[in-house]
């Protein structure tokens, strides 16, 4: 056996609470770098909510409490020093639905950039056309990037939202259903650009669409009631499930 | 189950509908009324002189310029109150407070400032900037208070038109590393922009045609001059009104030019909602989340 290759994001112990009621249960599971793991399982099982944990969208929820260690780079994202802005910073997310500012291409794409003080005309159009490219949009958009975003289709706009996430250069890219709102050609899109991003990111995506996790994923975590029951490499986990609760939902019989 | 009554069952719905009419009829005459009166009586004595000049001759002849721009200083200094202070609030409530007992606190006593009456606002007024804080009758005193009047309006037409930012504009901007104020700053607020000002717009309507709280706090009876400080003392539209209809000496001289001046303060206050209305319209119509 070779050894593992060093996670990105080792999480460890982790219990989160929705004020009084447990949403997450005992997790414990590493990330791999530059792959793209995917967390399935029926809704409410706490994939999303784990999500979010790791960039640490959750703490915008009133009332929401957290046990244990998220360590990404050495560091405990939960750790008392460790400001949840910087955290966004470097781990970006894609939402579920398409979720643009009312703003131009152009402009929602260096919005993140222009935060953290990016002025420089020159260097914001070269990271504003890279962004795009890796986000496989830039030649439906090239000559548009000044009129408003809003004005995109559904399948453009996610995938200017992924522009959006990349052109932070995050090391860790979060994806939440990011084709659920989506129609099959968009969907086939996005999940092409998955796994294009993955040589230079890593790539963490829930999705409900077991043939989606089977597509584009290397690595599998599947959750239930709060719990991850299994994780493994994606071709185990669809073929050879070690859980019986695994083999019940990847062939279908709940979820 | 016989035809009769079902015959009186469409009777009484006839009926009823009759009453929902009529209810209507009187809402819409008495507004047409009202219009209608004051253009009949006003419509006379509206001329350029009207409005370009001063009054002159005890105010039996001349115009009501000086009227005209007090009310535009008095209106404009209002919303450069209330404006600022308003959305500040409304930020704060809306975006920063978590729901608790304090916010309910606050929102019924923004609730309660709405109600309270105007002349309330004007002694409130006069006891505060013009007497405490030295100000005197001035634009200044007169246009904080009607500010404070207008304040309630002004956070609930903010409030709403934050609450319409949808919550997805928040989260994508934190998710991309900015701090609360980043995201409200460039993302909420210009988002909320047209909201805001149309429900302002609505608030100055309502400043521009209050007499009672300018009346001890901003409003002389005549001048010839127009202000030359914000500590001047200014003519105004309803005071000019007020001043006509109970204290004139030469009453039939007088009450076309009184008539004429309600028609002006009309026609400002409709035109600035009609402003409200259209602007609301357009910036809708070219967004949509």
């Amino acid at each position: 056996m070779v050894d593992a290759p060093e996670p990105i994001i080792s999480v460890e112990d982790l219990n989160f609470y929705y004020s009084e009621s447990q949403a997450l249960t005992n997790i414990n599971l590493k990330i791999v770098r530059s792959q793209v793991t995917a967390l399935i399982g029926p809704s409410g099982c706490g994939k999303s909510t784990f999500l979010r944990l790791l960039n640490r969208m959750n703490d915008l929820i009133p009332g929401t409490r957290v046990e244990g260690r998220v360590i990404f780079e050495g560091v405990n994202l939960y750790g008392p020093e460790v400001d949840p802005v910087q955290v966004r910073r470097r781990i970006g997310m894609v939402f579920q639905k398409p979720n643009p500012f009312p703003k131009s291409i152009y402009n929602n794409v260096a919005y993140g950039p222009r935060l953290h003080g990016l002025r420089d005309r020159a260097k914001l159009d070269e990271l504003v056309e890279r962004s795009l490219k890796a986000a496989a949009i830039w030649e439906e958009v090239k000559d548009i990037l000044h009129q408003s975003a809003l004005g995109l289709s559904g399948g453009q706009q996610q995938r200017l939202c992924i522009a959006r996430a990349v052109a932070m250069e995050p090391e860790v890219l979060l994806m939440d259903e990011p084709t659920s709102a989506l129609d099959p050609i968009a969907t086939a899109r996005i999940e092409e650009l998955v796994k294009e991003l993955k040589r230079n990111y890593t790539v963490i995506i829930v999705t409900h669409n077991m043939q989606q996790a089977a597509r584009v994923s290397d690595e599998t975590a599947f959750f239930y009631m709060g719990r991850l029951v299994e994780m493994g490499p994606t071709e185990e986990i669809f073929t050879r499930p070690r859980k019986e609760q695994t083999e019940h939902y990847i062939t279908g019989r709940f979820g | 189950m016989s035809w009769h009554s079902l015959s009186a069952r469409k009777l009484r719905e006839a009926l009823a509908f009759m009453v929902f009419r009529l209810a209507m009829l009187v809402v819409l005459l008495s507004l047409g009324g009202i219009l209608l009166f004051v253009l009949i009586h006003g419509l006379g004595s509206l001329s350029w002189e009207f409005i370009s000049q001063p009054p002159r001759n005890s105010m039996t002849e001349g115009g009501i310029f000086p009227a005209i721009m007090g009310t535009i200083y008095l209106t404009l200094g209002a919303i450069l109150v209330a404006l600022p202070l308003g959305v500040a609030a409304s930020i704060y409530l809306s975006e920063y407070a978590s729901d608790g007992r304090i916010l309910k606190v606050v929102r019924l006593g923004i609730q309660n400032l709405a109600g309270v009456p105007s002349v309330v606002f004007g002694l409130f007024g006069l006891g505060l900037f013009v007497v405490f804080f030295g100000m005197g009758v001035s634009i200044l005193a007169g246009s904080l208070t009607l500010g404070l009047l207008i304040l309630p309006t002004v956070i609930g037409a903010s409030e709403e038109a934050l609450r319409q930012v949808p919550s997805t504009f928040r989260e994508a901007s934190l998710a991309l590393g900015a701090t609360r104020w980043q995201t409200i700053r460039k993302v909420v607020l210009p988002a909320a922009l047209p909201g805001i000002l149309t429900g302002s717009i609505l608030g100055i309507g309502r400043a521009a045609g209050e007499t009672a709280p300018i009346m001890f706090t901003a409003a002389t009876f005549y001048t010839l001059y127009l202000p030359d400080s914000i500590f001047s003392q200014v003519m105004a539209l309803p005071y000019h009104i007020y001043v006509l209809a109970t204290a004139g000496t030469h009453i039939a001289q007088t009450r076309p030019l009184q008539y004429g001046t309600v028609l002006v303060l009309i026609c400002l206050v409709l035109g600035l909602s009609l402003v409200a209305i259209i602007t609301r319209t357009r910036m809708r119509r070219t967004k949509k989340w």
